[in-house]
């Protein structure tokens, strides 16, 4: 992927990413270890890493349950999604249940505006959703996560 | 994967190839694929600019800027190398349609790319797709992957002399950098910080090289237009306003979905035949018309053609396509927070007016809305938004502010009837729309 680039920092963004991927999240080791490789600060892979808001610097739960709010899904019934989520999964937005499942957060808008309401579960979308149809799909990750 | 939809009304030519399985390469090959860079490797760079300028292209991520025009700034002779950069960090709220591009018709943003390559000069183009949008990176790179298999991309592209290379790369979250300058800045693996101009990207972008933004939509365009030529393409649309566009129809509508009419199709039209209607006998309240940043029109203003410059005309913008339907039961002033705590949740804060403003804007909205609103709020709202106009080194102030003066102008008696402790005479009964 360097040799995409004239400068090495160019692959920072997306190496973060896929680096969160792997781990779960971005720790001290992988700050260091991504700064090492690319021959910058930590100072400045930290300073990018607050910038973006998929990238998080915390441990959080396997499955990330990402709500829209933003209009289009605030208009067919986000706000309900994330209230049924909360009392569901029994956290508040960028929580993480106690057996490390699932994370919650309310986000931005996703991109899935004339499927709305949407949820993206890590990078998988569901649209179109009423709060059954989520219940489904949240089970489903449930047995996925635990088998 | 989303669901595509149908009207008789719509020209189809950036969607024509979709539900085609065109992502494989073969199958693009059937369908027209890469004919169009090969008309653009036997024109002169010059007449491939005047073709794209003559067809009305303009810019589809919301600004609508002239798109030939955007290549002619670029300098013919450089130092640096220039670049080509397609702007796939859709996110502005009611936007979903380059996603669908993506997901159908890669190769199509990949000869788009190509033919803006050839025109200015350059060598190297970069796709870049929003972080959330990881699927659609997979496709991306395969299709990169099978045009190079096929020496459609590499050293001497279709035994022309000429080399071109394309390179995907994914963002991790953040509107801001939908901007042009902030895009730059994150492909550089920096913080989206928007740039100062003077200089234009044309001239000074990427590394310090002239580059291309362009949206892409806006580039998926391009292939056809090659194909079709100048004068059809312009004729599909209205004058200075050329061909189709994807409008992503969204909110209280009976048939929401992502639908390419011609520009300045008309807006009641839209709402009405193409998106079906309003859903359980409710009455149209008003229309956010090109995403999120755009000055919402009221149920009197709709008899509006969706083009550029009519919509300039009637106050608002045409901005990226993204038309949001909010139906009687809407309380505006809960979408005007909802629309502010987006913007504050994405200012970079490198301008003071946008930082300052889209914080105290959302406080204000907030307590207005929980019922401790004061009177004199509702002039503050409109004054504080009227001076972030403007002041900032990237639109996102603008993005921000314009909005809510609207919202405070056109619906001030909402706004009114919020205050002295009043609960939110509305109630949002999204539920039965759901339903």
């Amino acid at each position: 992927m360097l040799t995409h680039y004239p400068t090495k920092r160019s692959v920072l963004v997306p190496t973060l990413l896929y680096a969160q991927d792997e781990v779960g999240h971005l720790n001290d080791e992988v700050v260091a270890e991504i700064a090492g490789r690319l021959e910058l600060t930590e100072l400045e892979v930290r300073n990018v890493i607050s910038y973006y808001s998929m990238l998080t610097t915390k441990a959080r739960g396997k499955f990330a349950v990402q709500v829209c709010t933003n209009i289009a899904c605030m208009l067919r019934g986000g706000e309900d999604l994330l209230t049924h989520c909360k009392k569901k999964l029994g956290v508040g937005h960028k929580g993480t249940t106690p057996d490390g499942l699932f994370y919650l957060e309310e986000v931005e808008c996703i991109g899935a505006c004339s499927w709305a309401p949407a949820v993206q579960v890590n990078y998988d979308f569901h649209e179109n959703l009423t709060t059954e149809k989520l219940d489904k799909i949240l089970d489903e990750y449930k047995k996925k996560g635990t088998q | 994967m989303a669901d595509l939809v149908s009207h008789p009304d719509e020209i189809k030519v950036v969607t024509k190839r979709f539900g085609k399985g065109a992502a494989n390469l073969d199958r693009y090959l059937e369908l027209d694929g890469y004919k169009a860079v090969q008309k653009a490797i036997a024109m002169t760079p010059d007449d491939a600019i005047n073709l794209v300028k003559n067809s009305g292209l303009r810019g589809r991520g919301g600004a609508g800027f002239s798109t030939g025009m955007k290549w002619s700034f670029v300098p013919k002779q450089s130092a640096k190398p220039k670049y080509i950069l397609c702007n796939g960090d859709e996110s502005e709220p009611g936007t979903c349609k380059d996603r669908l591009i993506f997901e159908h018709d890669p190769h199509s943003v990949i000869e788009g790319v190509m033919i803006a390559g050839l025109a200015v000069g350059s060598k190297t183009g970069y796709i870049y797709i929003r972080g959330e949008y990881r699927y659609l990176s997979i496709i991306m790179q395969k299709a990169i992957a099978d045009a190079y298999a096929k020496g459609f991309l590499g050293k001497n592209i279709f035994g022309s002399g000429k080399d071109f290379d394309i390179y995907w790369h994914g963002g991790a979250g953040a509107y801001e950098v939908g901007e042009e300058s902030a895009l730059m800045e994150s492909l550089e693996g920096k913080r989206g910080i928007p740039r100062i101009r003077p200089p234009f990207p044309a001239v000074v972008g990427l590394w310090g090289g002239p580059t291309v933004i362009n949206n892409a939509e806006t580039l998926a365009s391009v292939p056809h237009i090659l194909l079709g030529g100048a004068e059809w393409y312009a004729n599909l649309g209205t004058p200075k306003n050329g061909g189709t566009r994807l409008f992503c129809l969204s909110g209280h509508l009976n048939k929401p979905g992502v639908y390419e009419l011609p520009m300045g199709y008309n807006l009641k039209r839209m709402i009405y035949e193409v998106g079906g209607g309003i859903p359980n006998g409710r009455k149209l309240k008003a229309v956010v018309p090109g995403g999120s940043s755009t000055p919402c029109l009221t149920a009197e203003e709709i008899d509006v053609n969706m083009d550029f410059d009519s919509l300039a005309k009637a106050g608002s913008m045409l901005g990226s396509g993204g038309v949001v339907v909010l139906d009687d039961t809407t309380c505006m002033v809960k979408f005007a927070l909802r629309t502010m705590k987006f913007y504050k949740h994405e200012s970079c804060g490198w301008c003071i007016p946008c930082r300052e403003g889209t914080d105290w804007l959302e406080k204000t909205l907030t307590r207005f809305h929980a019922g401790g609103g004061l009177k004199k709020d509702i002039d503050n709202m409109q004054y504080l938004s009227e001076n972030m106009l403007g002041r900032t080194f990237c639109p996102l102030g603008d993005a921000a502010a314009m909005p809510t003066i609207a919202f405070v102008k056109k619906f001030r008696k909402e706004f009114e009837a919020h205050l002295d402790g009043k609960p939110c005479p509305f109630e949002m009964e999204h539920a039965a729309v759901v339903a």
